[in-house]
């Protein structure tokens, strides 16, 4: 990035984060956590220790950080090497990301941005119209579907994590990811120790992943109706028995089906099974249990708006919720050729123009590379 | 039957509690009285016991005589520190720990002649003390409903990932509220390795000043059954053809994928070649970066990171990733370190 833009954005930045120190603190036990930051244009600085809200607050107005994180782990010497740490256990978090949702509305909201003269486009073209150049990047803009959906895979999620596995609501806590999905953070004793290994296997349950016949009921042959799962029961075996009988009344016809059509045809059942009601969560996050993770409060470089917590998910709206920097107005050149809305207010398309915006629009462009300074 | 009897039947089954490892000090009897021809049929139980398990059996037990069931584990012990044959403790520990399964399995088990709802007003003796067992040595709570036992889901989790049967992955498994449902014989069947884990520590650990001389005759001979039943192999010194295979990409500067690059770096390491020496293997790679590398291998070596040691993979893991390419000589192997190691005798 410009080192303009950069300019423009860190003071952004710093404003915020000098005006709404109320929004952000650091987690709880944070002496045992491990900190680390990254500025625009430079490396990840990490191994950190941050002991209370005052030294993050000191950190932030210092380094003006493009993005903050913290680790889920607790560790006896967090600052010191990954191998001298001395791992004590972690949170489990979960990262919800409306791009691994692979929804038909992601060609309506990204935009080709050519690579050699950042020519931005909407319609897929081999070939950039101005340079010819055959090689670009894509940049996601908001989107109400994506984030309606992600919502979803939230809501069946905390439903797996309250009755299955038995973590109380006030455990869980739903955080806007700052840019186009959630993030999810459990504090429960049980699960903490839990390794990377032990975390897969709890991701594969959550993702419905490697399930086989014989666990519904379903066996190569001799098959019985009383093996089967039943409405009143719960966990997998439940919510597979509302899937494929959905009531009480059709439960024998389909029950008759599903004996006749065999094991394969209910292998391909969960299939669908798990394509639908298995959980999208990134695999990758929860497992990794020496992860630093954004630090709630702070702003997503991606995007300039800030990952916060979501309290009443269904009415949550993070364009304005989570849009929090400044509305003062700055010009910039925005090359933006789809609509944006935030705060409630619609901006652009703008044509490689000279535009006066909040500052808030302003930031979410140079961020996403949809614009400059003048 | 009082407490006393009741303690002892306990040690008797489970002879790798911590009450047993001060049984002699709370008996008065001392190593060299162990010796003493008066406790021959300990002495020859605890030969017994060694040599079903080195023969892959279980060593079916006494009862009627809980002290010399008890004497005879711990002189088993003895006789194995006294042989030093690691693989005859290894196979000793897993027997152990299948015996303890089975009486876990017994213990626990409803008896047929009450009907459920009064086992669930009032447990037996045994039930109970096999729970208590499960809590206390192992960290492990069960709780027992009807016909099921349940436990908790991290609890499960920690003990079922050592499996690979996708029937013990958790999405396989009735979950509900917290607990996973469990039969009587998948609940012992979990805590197996911890049973084994403890019996061979036990055998690491205990404190032996001195043997006595009576056990050297069953030493000698079980150093004898050793030479008999463990012939030596020899390494003929060639690489695997996967291992070739993937040596000779890297060589060409082509791509290895990450799967290929992980079975050479853990076959060789554990051939005994150290980082340094692995390290410029992957130097014709295209997207070689040497800091990268041995960040990588120094992980898989163990020697960083979480301190696990990476193993080669399985024969059927490469096959699955199209990573093998047997030939003859692969004949009767399962995994890439077995290759070339050949009996003697053949």
């Amino acid at each position: 990035m410009n080192e303009k833009n950069i300019l423009l954005i860190e003071s952004a930045f710093k404003e915020y984060y000098f005006n709404r120190f109320d929004l952000i603190h650091v987690p709880r036990k944070s002496t045992e956590r491990e900190f680390g930051y990254q500025k625009f244009n430079s490396g990840m600085i990490r191994h950190l220790v941050v002991k209370n809200d005052k030294e993050l607050h000191l950190l932030l107005m210092k380094e003006i950080p493009s993005d903050v994180y913290c680790s889920n782990a607790y560790y006896s010497y967090p600052n010191l090497s990954m191998s001298e740490k001395d791992w004590k256990g972690a949170d489990l978090i979960f990262d919800i990301d409306a791009k691994d949702l692979a929804l038909p509305c992601r060609k309506d909201h990204t935009i080709l941005k050519c690579s050699s003269c950042n020519n931005s486009l909407i319609e897929f073209q081999s070939q950039c119209s101005k340079c010819g150049s055959t090689k670009f990047e894509t940049v996601s803009v908001i989107c109400k579907t994506c984030i309606s959906e992600s919502k979803k895979e939230v809501t069946k999620l905390v439903d797996i994590l309250t009755s299955d596995l038995n973590i109380k609501k006030e455990e869980i806590k739903v955080y806007f990811s700052g840019n186009e999905g959630f993030h999810i953070r459990i504090t429960n004793n049980d699960y903490e120790p839990l390794g990377s290994q032990e975390r897969a296997d709890l991701v594969d349950y959550i993702m419905f992943n490697g399930a086989i016949p014989e666990s519904f009921g379903i066996r190569r042959q001799n098959n019985s109706k009383t093996s089967l799962p039943t409405l009143d029961e719960k966990g997998w075996r439940g919510r597979i028995a509302h899937r494929l009988f959905s009531s009480k009344s059709k439960t024998p016809k389909v029950t008759k089906e599903i004996l006749s059509n065999g094991y394969s045809a209910f292998q391909v059942q969960l299939e669908e099974v798990r394509k639908t009601m298995g959980v999208r969560i990134d695999p990758k996050v929860t497992m990794d249990i020496h992860r630093i993770f954004r630090l709630e409060g702070s702003i997503n470089s991606k995007s300039g708006l800030s990952k916060i917590q979501c309290d009443n998910l269904d009415s949550f709206d993070p364009f304005s919720a989570a849009c929090l920097l400044g509305d003062d107005t700055v010009q910039i050149i925005a090359d933006c050729p789809l609509q944006i809305r935030l705060k409630n207010k619609k901006f652009g398309p703008y044509k490689n123009e000279v535009v006066s915006l909040p500052k808030y629009v302003a930031v979410y462009m140079l961020c996403k590379g949809l614009g400059n300074t003048i | 039957m009082d407490d006393d009897d009741t303690m002892q039947i306990t040690m008797a089954k489970y002879p790798f509690l911590t009450q047993t490892g001060n049984y002699l000090r709370d008996t008065h009897l001392t190593l060299e009285e162990l010796g003493n021809s008066d406790w021959k049929p300990a002495i020859e139980k605890a030969y017994r016991r060694i040599l079903d398990s080195a023969n892959g059996k279980i060593y079916s037990s006494n009862l009627e005589i809980p002290e010399i069931e008890i004497l005879s584990f711990i002189i088993a012990i003895i006789l194995l520190r006294g042989s030093s044959i690691p693989t005859f403790n290894r196979r000793f520990s897993l027997a152990e720990a299948r015996r303890a399964q089975n009486y876990l399995e017994k213990d626990l088990e409803w008896k047929r002649e009450r009907s459920i709802i009064e086992h669930v007003k009032k447990r037996t003796k045994s039930q109970e003390l096999a729970l208590d067992i499960l809590r206390n040595e192992f960290n492990f709570q069960v709780v027992m409903e009807d016909d099921f036992f349940k436990v908790r889901v991290a609890d499960y989790l920690k003990r079922a990932i050592h499996f690979h049967e996708k029937e013990w992955k958790l999405v396989n498994r009735r979950v509900e509220n917290g607990f996973v449902f469990l039969s009587l014989h998948e609940t012992v069947r979990l805590i197996r390795k911890e049973l084994d884990e403890r019996i061979s520590s036990r055998i690491k650990t205990m404190t032996i000043e001195s043997i006595p001389q009576t056990f050297q005759q069953y030493i000698t001979d079980i150093k004898k059954l050793a030479d008999k039943i463990l012939e030596s192999v020899v390494f003929s010194g060639e690489y695997p053809p996967c291992v070739k295979h993937g040596i000779e990409v890297l060589e060409k500067g082509e791509n290895l994928p990450h799967s290929g690059r992980f079975l050479l770096a853990t076959y060789l390491l554990s051939k005994g070649q150290t980082v340094d020496q692995v390290a410029p293997l992957f130097k014709n790679a295209p997207d070689y970066n040497e800091r990268t590398t041995k960040y990588q291998l120094e992980h898989i070596s163990g020697s960083s990171g979480s301190g696990t040691k990476y193993q080669c993979p399985s024969c059927e893991k490469l096959r699955s990733e199209s990573l093998c390419f047997a030939t003859p000589d692969c004949d009767g192997i399962i995994n890439p370190m077995q290759f070339g190691k050949r009996r003697k005798n053949n």
